[in-house]
């Protein structure tokens, strides 16, 4: 007993060295820096480059994030993290929010204790599999030695897909995405499985994609999107609607090069609210009038976003599908700003 | 002397601190309030700071299903297992290295010490510069270092299963070998091998008793060997052999049938066991050499051969130093292997403390079970290697 209340405690002080609070607006003002998780490297999405910036999907929305928070799109630090340390990583204080293509799902949001706030990218789990194999489907991967990101959802999807389709398989599982490129391409496993938005972008740095294919078949749904601590709506709200800036700038049209001048030469209401030209938008969230204005003109609206990192142009090569706008038949939708 | 002062008639608080006894006591129980009061306002404030995030501390999850799968299961495991078998796997896989690199890292500890020793001054440098790299190396680097040879170099079963018809495989995803399979009349066998260890144990004793009587020395060591060995071999052939092996064969993706280390497992059981016998053999070497050569000197003298004075005159006195600091040895690399997550060995802080906290979110919960479990293992280590020192620490009357 004595023993385990020591132990109780020693993991207390470091878990919750700094305990939750419920005003992480005026703790970022005060640092003058958001702290914001991403993943430790996935191409496209947060990756350095030959300069050692971070670039990428996620690290644009942090980006953002900074940008109307703090005025400044550089004012952030990126916090790494593997799948399996992401949470405790934002519960303890760590970091203020995550941008890290993290799955909404019942249990992290209700018994982990985190709020999310919104989809920024639609997925599903697929596989990844060498062409000279000659599979043509995920059922034909019977006895198959599957690399798999330990900590995720992907994992339990895969328990399921296996045990439900009743074939077997050896789980090999990694840590981070670039120990299963390695393990994948070594041979240890057969296939790699996340999120298809990953294996697009994993695949893009082998040597030769093309010998490489993604199976037909997507097990899962896997909603990707930002989340923070409970019991900071205030918060949550701001980095909510961040996203839905980003997301309503596409619609309305508003790009990162226009996004200083349309506020006052646009004659449509919903752009001048968006911008803070019209109300005050911006006080309510208890910041500045431009927020929004910095938002867009940090990373640019969501289609921009999109298209610089992993859109058909880039090596990635994802189409927009499910994560076009609603009214182009996708399912990127923002309440409106009104 | 305490007492005294207290009861003594002109009693004041500055002669009691003036007492070099009752001081003494007085700073220890203000030591131990001081901890106390620090260890409540922790376990206080980790309570309050997990009500205000609205997180509640249960041991209920682990009679739920775990939903994820593990590679390498000692005891049936399936994803429908609770999260408590979870755990019980990676324990059983936390042993399974915990043990094997153990008994790996002394054998391979011994030889080296005495290489280390070696009065050829090749043998002994090359000792001397292996174990030197290897200590000097973190752990780490060197299961990263075996497992990347492993995975990349090694053919894939493909390839491995095509370009020979052995029996035994070595492939990136493991070693494959034949699998012992029992049939019924095995038990004869297993009951001669008992049979076997009970007469050697016998013999050794009446050996003792007619070396006690009449000076006789009979061949102790032999004997067993050919008791333990010889009778169940008899028995198997009697029987019928009743034996055989499955062989792997590969059969789509990978071999199905026989056995299989994983690059996993291999790559931790062997840089935990010559990571540790680098240390092992500095224990080994400080032993021996702290007998003097004054002690074998007369042995040779009282007309004792080398190997005879070496197992009764230098081996007993060099084990009173060398099993202390073995055992906090065995400590380590057992906690080592908790390195295991690193290249996805499933060890207990690979299921309990790392897939079920993060699928449970129950991270205080989980890593007390590791901390515990940990603590335990330790323990267990260190009561049975101080039940083996007094055992063979010398009898001084």
């Amino acid at each position: 007993m004595k023993i385990s209340k020591l132990l109780l405690a020693a993991g207390a002080a470091v878990l919750l060295s700094s305990a939750a609070s419920a005003a992480t607006l005026d703790e970022v003002r005060e640092r003058g820096e958001l702290r914001c998780v991403i993943s430790t490297g996935l191409a496209g999405f947060a990756y350095t480059d030959a300069s050692g910036n971070w670039q990428g999907f996620d690290v644009d929305f942090c980006r953002a994030t900074a940008a109307a928070v703090l005025g400044d799109p550089n004012k952030v630090k990126f916090v790494t993290s593997t799948g399996k340390t992401r949470f405790t990583i934002l519960n303890s204080g760590e970091a203020d929010v995550l941008w890290r293509n993290t799955t909404w799902t019942f249990v992290r949001d209700v018994d982990v204790k985190l709020l999310f706030l919104g989809v920024n990218y639609y997925d599903g789990q697929g596989f990844l599999v060498r062409k000279d194999l000659g599979v043509t489907s995920a059922t034909e991967l019977d006895g198959a030695s599957v690399c798999i990101q330990t900590g995720t959802t992907t994992e339990l999807n895969l328990a399921d897909f296996f045990r439900s389709n009743n074939i077997s398989y050896e789980p090999v599982p990694i840590e981070t995405n670039d120990e299963g490129r390695t393990n994948y391409l070594a041979g240890r496993c057969d296939v790699y499985t996340t999120d298809a938005s990953g294996l697009a972008a994993t695949r893009s740095t082998f040597d030769d994609p093309s010998a490489h294919v993604v199976l037909p078949e997507i097990i899962s749904k896997e909603p990707l999107g930002p989340a923070v601590r409970q019991g900071d709506d205030g918060w949550g709200d701001i980095v909510r609607w961040v996203l839905n800036a980003t997301i309503s700038a596409e619609e309305l049209g508003v790009t990162q090069e226009n996004a200083d001048t349309i506020g006052e030469s646009s004659d449509n209401p919903e752009v001048k609210r968006l911008l803070g030209t019209e109300g005050d938008l911006g006080a309510m969230l208890g910041l500045e009038t431009d927020w929004a204005v910095k938002a867009i003109k940090a990373a640019g609206n969501y289609g921009e976003i999109f298209d610089r990192n992993i859109g058909p142009s880039t090596p990635i090569a994802l189409e927009r599908g499910l994560n076009a706008l609603w009214s182009e038949g996708g399912l990127i939708y923002s309440p409106p700003f009104r | 002397m305490a007492e005294q002062a207290v009861a003594s008639p002109g009693f004041s608080p500055l002669r009691l601190w003036n007492d070099k006894e009752a001081r003494s006591i007085i700073i220890q129980i203000l030591t131990m309030a001081l901890l106390v009061a620090f260890l409540a306002y922790i376990v206080t404030n980790a309570i309050a700071n997990l009500e205000a995030i609205g997180k509640t501390f249960s041991y209920d999850f682990l009679s739920e299903p775990a939903s994820y799968d593990i590679n390498q299961t000692l005891i049936p495991y399936t994803s429908r297992s609770t999260h408590l078998e979870a755990a019980i796997v990676g324990l059983l896989n936390t042993l399974l290295v915990a043990v094997c690199g153990i008994i790996l890292a002394t054998i391979l500890g011994f030889i080296l010490g005495v290489l280390r020793l070696s009065s050829n001054w090749l043998v002994n440098k090359m000792a001397y510069c292996f174990i030197e790299f290897t200590r000097n190396v973190p752990v780490l680097l060197h299961i990263l270092l075996l497992h990347g040879i492993i995975v990349t170099s090694l053919p894939t079963p493909k390839q491995a299963g095509t370009e020979s018809s052995d029996i035994f495989f070595f492939t990136n995803r493991g070693v494959f070998a034949p699998s012992p399979q029992l049939e019924p009349a095995f038990w004869a066998v297993a009951i001669a091998f008992v049979a076997a260890i009970v007469f050697a144990i016998g013999f050794n004793k009446y050996a003792h008793k007619v070396q006690d009587e009449t000076g006789k020395h009979l061949p102790v060591f032999w004997v067993s060997i050919g008791a333990i060995v010889g009778l169940p071999l008899i028995v198997y052939f009697i029987a019928g052999m009743p034996l055989h092996w499955e062989t792997p064969a590969l059969k789509g993706f990978n071999f199905k049938g026989g056995m299989v280390l994983r690059p996993e497992f291999v790559a931790l059981w062997l840089a935990l066991s010559y990571y540790t016998a680098s240390f092992i053999a500095e224990i080994v070497r400080a032993g021996i050499v702290s007998v003097s050569y004054g002690q074998s000197e007369a042995a040779f003298a009282l007309g004792l051969r080398p190997n005879r004075t070496l197992s009764l005159i230098v081996v007993p006195q060099a084990l009173r130093v060398i099993v202390p600091p073995l055992a906090s040895q065995y400590m380590n690399l057992t906690k080592n292997s908790s390195l295991a997550i690193a290249i996805g060995y499933m060890d207990l802080v690979a299921t309990i403390g790392g897939i079920s906290l993060m699928q449970t979110g129950k991270e205080m919960e989980t890593m007390i079970i590791v901390l515990l479990t940990y603590l335990v293992l330790s323990l267990s280590i260190s009561a049975a290697m101080n039940w083996y020192n007094q055992r063979i620490k010398l009898v001084e009357r």
